[in-house]
């Protein structure tokens, strides 16, 4: 079931991002939506899911990016895996503590990106602080509604449910 | 023969993982062809369903603009028939001065214009990715689309083809920071190299130090790549930085307005002869 949830996450993400970045018009977004699912990932189901979540992520933004098969896998398989050890040596349910833990993930992904493609002579950023950085507030802000929605969405199910079987009783008597 | 220790295999997991991609990125360095089948299956999976999602997303966007959205059509269509008939003219004008040139191309003994065979293709996604500037097109190997064709729209230079599956295919764009094209200064005609910058710009590098260039210049492709057919336009100067002593670097504003990208052509055919006389699409 988790490895469901794990392709599922992933796959939802690749499609996001793909869509929004084509219906927004932009060449590229600055949020990545697939390092968000892949800190989700992490810190949902564990180290290991988030491991293997990186490599799916990051193997499909190489294919379908046109870039390297590997550079985009490499880096955020070691942001889930770094992520999900994170995960179970802090507490991270409150909202600050998430928002660092997907901050510090996008520095971390970025770091081996940005190390990978320099050593392979591969262009980077001209601005690279300048962009880590706001590609990181994004997808903190980003990842931690994400979250907030997970844990809303089912209490909001409840409550409309229970409203529901109220109007019904009603009904009936 | 004991198990590795269950406590630990996260952590034989993590390596092998980390040395696979490592291989992974060997596999590709120097050849740069890199493992197809795996490439190949990952791409074909993922732009078919990319594909679909577009549709049904163009699906229920179709319904609502076809049927429920239609404010301020009759404006539109007034301005489209005043733009149409200007356009008639145009053509007319187009026309005769072609004719003309045919006669002087002929009185000269020219070959012939080539016209260039297109596949008109459907932007279905865009980047999955903020380190990448690309699009996914609804055209495949199937339609004739091959590695290294180039991606123009109307206006001019939108990027290649990098990937082909059977159905869909991925075009880098030309602002991606890993692309690049041999161009010229319209102009002057100086030489350069314009590469993508990765914020939306191009900058134009491998200039001569007495090349001579304006703000407003055009710079269109070379021909001189084996990817991009001479004269399309790619940009326009829009600043120019020394880069040691004896090259400049310039910044060119893409002419492409990449986030309006709807639909674009795949130039099918291959580049003609380097032929000064025989351009098939000249900017303008």
């Amino acid at each position: 079931m988790t490895a469901l949830r794990v392709v599922a996450a992933v796959v939802m993400a690749l499609l996001l991002q793909g869509l929004l970045t084509r219906a927004l018009g932009a060449p590229s977004m600055r949020v990545d939506f697939g390092l968000v699912a892949v800190v989700w990932i992490a810190l949902r189901f564990g180290r290991v899911p988030g491991l293997l979540g990186g490599t799916l992520v990051g193997l499909g933004q190489d294919a379908l990016g046109g870039g390297m098969l590997g550079l985009a896998g490499l880096a955020k398989s070691v942001a889930g895996f770094a992520t999900g050890i994170a995960g179970t040596q802090f507490i991270v349910t409150q909202t600050v503590p998430r928002f660092l833990v997907f901050l510090g993930a996008t520095l971390l992904h970025a770091g081996v990106f940005v190390g990978l493609s320099t050593l392979l002579g591969l262009k980077t950023s001209a601005q690279p602080y300048l962009d880590v950085s706001i590609q990181g507030l994004s997808n903190a802000a980003i990842g931690v509604l994400v979250f907030r929605l997970f844990e809303v969405s089912p209490g909001a199910r409840e409550r409309w449910r229970a409203r529901r079987e109220r109007r019904q009783k009603r009904r009936y008597h | 023969m004991a198990l590795p220790d269950t406590r630990h295999r996260a952590r034989y997991l993590f390596i092998a993982v980390v040395v696979g991609h490592i291989l992974l990125i060997s596999a590709q360095v120097g050849s740069r062809s890199g493992p197809p089948l795996l490439q190949a299956g990952l791409m074909t999976a993922l732009t078919a369903a990319q594909r679909a999602a577009w549709g049904a997303v163009a699906g229920v966007r179709g319904v609502w603009e076809g049927y429920a959205y239609l404010r301020n059509v009759y404006a539109d269509n007034q301005r489209l028939s005043r733009e149409n008939t200007d356009l008639r003219v145009l053509l007319q004008q187009e026309r005769a001065n072609a004719r003309g040139a045919e006669a002087l191309r002929a009185l000269l003994g020219l070959r012939a214009r080539t016209p260039w065979v297109t596949a008109a293709a459907d932007v279905v996604a865009g980047s999955v990715s903020p380190d990448y500037q690309s699009i996914v097109l609804d055209k495949g190997r199937q339609d004739g689309v091959q590695r290294d064709m180039p991606v123009i729209n109307t206006v001019g230079v939108v990027g290649r083809v990098v990937e082909v599956s059977g159905r869909t295919s991925v075009a880098q764009l030309v602002v991606d920071r890993n692309a690049a094209a041999a161009c010229v200064i319209e102009r002057t005609g100086a030489q350069g190299i314009v590469l993508g910058n990765g914020d939306g710009r191009l900058r134009m590098e491998y200039l001569s130090a007495t090349a001579e260039m304006v703000l407003g210049d055009l710079v269109v492709t070379a021909g001189t790549d084996r990817v991009y057919p001479r004269g399309l336009l790619v940009g326009v100067v829009e600043r120019v930085d020394r880069n040691g002593p004896a090259f400049r670097s310039v910044i060119v504003r893409p002419v492409v307005d990449f986030s309006q990208l709807a639909s674009v052509l795949v130039l099918l055919a291959p580049a003609p002869a380097a032929s000064p006389a025989d351009d098939g699409l000249v900017a303008k």
